[in-house]
């Protein structure tokens, strides 16, 4: 059955419904019980934005507060990954991966190709991504296109909750290793999420609005920014396609051309840096395939090449805005 | 029949004399090779460190996981790994242990508890608290046994995986193998503590400093400690002292080392050596029986060279296996 909840729900119920089925998986992570070890409550924090709360009452021991120490629980996932575990450990926010970046891309990435296909590591590493927070630049970052890059990574970034919660739980029955990436501002969005179990499965994009003139091909938060782009457009009767990518490594490319096939003009959104990003890829991709179904040149709107600003006056600059989206549009309309 | 000093019954003894022997012979052979022109890549030795491997080894069974270093071939022997696929993989051929796609630095073998050398240097300490972690959810007794060098004694995730490993109180076991040298950089320069008996103190660790050309003190000192992980008594520290016969790595012309120092080591601090008097010395094994391991030992390696030079390389096909490629 389903009804409304909110992205931050969706992952706190794929992890309690993994966690009763499969007791190899293990929740590891700082603060995401909370209190451990002091007077007070036990399970204070439920992780620093709330994600895991509650858990620790059902599942006891499985979850685990970690010292503040990245390499060491992290390494420690990975290892009992190895070793037929299956841990999601919380990064808490993705900026946070330059101290402990080894245990996730020289290891954990490289293990079954390394070892001859001798090993597998069923490692989801769950961390917060975005700007919008007022977080500033050590807090905010994508980084998504950092470990789409890297082989034997696989890269999950959903927009909205009923996604959070059947890509969760797919990333936890896989594998290779994942880095799920939850936009720190999507957490309270609410959607339809069936009460019931359901993965998704990876590399299969949403076509989240039809439309025959533009293909709006983006994920994350960009996705809601990509969609009011679209319905402010529909008033000047431009007809969007937006694709939510939701994985990035593997990628629907499929979708993604046949939109483009269809459209003959495309339009990437990406809120990481405009360098070697995920609208990059997209983009060359679809040159390299169907160039000829191109009308205009393909367009990006990406967050600028700077580090994320604290101030509001220019964090809001920083992210792409729908205006920006719907101006990119119109300029692949122009030609 | 002579009275038995040691540790280990008779079989013990020449289980261990095996183990370091093929090690030795592995080793002396690569370095033949290697100065050939017949190996590829990076190669790093382990000859003259024998005994810490097997010493320790010795007490652990295919549950128990061990993380290894870039100087990984006598751990991997020690472990059990097939000395045969390990040479095919140090040679890149199909048949090795990671069928050619690892390499010497990267030699696993999961089924024997065998987590892989490692090229970076301290990485695999979080690994063997990962292992510890596993065996303490299974309740199966397992240990998660990290090696790390006296140059990756110094490395973030080795000292924040020994805080981990107390806090969790896992059944880990940290072993710094302390061969003097972090590639040309002496330990005496770079590790600020005299002891790390001290530096594991810090993290509220046990430590114990042992003579790593002797045998039965590693096996000894690792023992207890091991047993101890095992019953839930927590990790430890373990530091063999010992020396390294060769380069860092292969081509290391070792200008860096005292003048002497290198025949110095081999005439008076040889594990093997060491081994062998106490045990003759004992009457408990007769020169014959080592020198029957001695042989077995050459043909072994002799047979895994003949058959590494002979193997296939890998497919072509093999570059896109073994990962997720659809692109």
């Amino acid at each position: 059955m389903a009804r409304k909840i909110s992205m931050r729900q969706a992952i706190n119920e794929a992890l309690d419904q993994e966690m009763s089925r499969d007791p190899s998986v293990i929740v590891m992570g700082e603060d995401i019980v909370g209190g451990m070890g002091g007077d007070g409550e036990k399970d204070a924090w439920g992780g620093a934005l709330g994600v895991t709360k509650g858990l620790y009452a059902k599942h006891g021991d499985r979850l685990m507060d970690t010292p503040l120490s990245e390499s060491a629980y992290i390494g420690a996932a990975v290892g009992a990954a190895a070793c037929g575990m299956r841990p999601v450990a919380e990064l808490m926010f993705i900026d946070f991966m330059g101290v402990c970046f080894d245990e996730i891309f020289n290891q954990a990435a490289k293990f079954r190709y390394m070892f001859g296909g001798k090993a597998t590591t069923p490692v989801v590493i769950r961390a917060m991504v975005g700007a919008g927070f007022r977080a500033a630049a050590q807090h905010s970052q994508m980084l998504t296109p950092l470990f789409t890059h890297i082989p034997g990574l696989k890269v999950v970034c959903p927009s909205n909750a009923y996604d959070a919660k059947g890509l969760l739980i797919q990333s936890i029955r896989d594998n290779d290793p994942v880095i799920f990436c939850e936009h720190k501002n999507l957490y309270g969005h609410e959607s339809d999420v069936p009460q019931e179990s359901y993965a998704i499965p990876f590399g299969e994009a949403n076509v989240v609005r039809e439309g025959k003139h533009v293909t709006i091909v983006t994920y994350g938060m960009m996705v809601h920014r990509a969609m009011d782009a679209a319905a402010a457009l529909a008033k000047d009767k431009v007809e969007c396609e937006v694709i939510d990518l939701r994985t990035l490594s593997p990628i629907d490319w499929d979708t993604v051309l046949e939109s483009v096939e269809n459209t003959g003009r495309l339009v990437c959104v990406d809120e990481a840096h405009p360098r070697c990003s995920i609208a990059c890829d997209v983009s060359a991709k679809v040159s390299q395939e169907v160039f000829k179904s191109l009308k205009s040149g393909i367009q990006m709107v990406t967050a600028p090449h700077t580090p994320v600003p604290f101030s509001s006056a220019l964090e809001d600059l920083y992210l792409p805005s729908a205006e920006k989206i719907a101006s990119a549009v119109r300029k692949t309309m122009a030609n | 029949m002579s009275k038995n000093p040691f540790p280990l019954d008779k079989q013990g003894l020449l289980t261990a004399y095996r183990t370091m022997r093929t090690i030795r012979e592995f080793e002396e052979r690569l370095h033949n090779e290697f100065a050939k022109g017949d190996i590829p890549g990076f190669v790093h030795l382990y000859a003259g460190e024998e005994a810490s491997g097997t010493g320790i080894m010795m007490h652990l069974n295919d549950r128990d996981r061990i993380a290894s270093t870039h100087r990984g071939h006598g751990h991997c022997i020690a472990k059990g790994v097939d000395v045969k696929e390990m040479m095919g993989e140090i040679y890149g051929k199909a048949m090795g242990s990671c069928r050619g796609k690892g390499g010497s630095m990267h030699i696993a073998d999961l089924s024997k508890g065998m987590m892989g050398a490692n090229g970076i240097l301290g990485a695999g300490a979080p690994l063997a608290c990962g292992a510890a972690l596993a065996a303490k959810f299974r309740g199966d007794g397992g240990v998660g046994i990290s090696f790390v060098g006296d140059g990756a004694s110094n490395q973030g995730m080795f000292l924040e995986s020994l805080n981990l490993a107390a806090v969790w109180n896992l059944p880990a076991v940290f072993v710094v193998e302390n061969n003097g040298y972090a590639e040309s950089t002496s330990r005496d320069y770079a590790v600020a503590v005299d002891s790390y008996v001290d530096r594991a103190a810090g993290f509220g660790l046990p430590g114990v400093t042992v003579d790593g050309t002797d045998f039965f003190a590693v096996y000894e000192a690792a023992g207890e400690i091991i047993k101890r992980a095992r019953e839930g008594g927590g990790p430890a520290l373990l530091e063999c002292k010992m020396v390294r016969f060769f380069g860092h790595f292969e081509g290391d012309q070792q200008t860096y080392r005292g003048k002497g120092e290198i025949e110095h080591v081999r005439a008076q601090r040889d594990c093997l050596k060491l081994f062998t008097e106490k045990v003759l010395e004992s009457g408990v094994i007769k020169k014959t029986e080592l020198d029957a391991i001695d042989k077995d030992a050459l043909k072994l390696i002799e047979d895994a060279v003949t058959a590494a030079k002979a193997a296939p390389m890998p497919a072509a096909a093999e570059l896109l296996t073994d990962v997720y490629v659809a692109y």
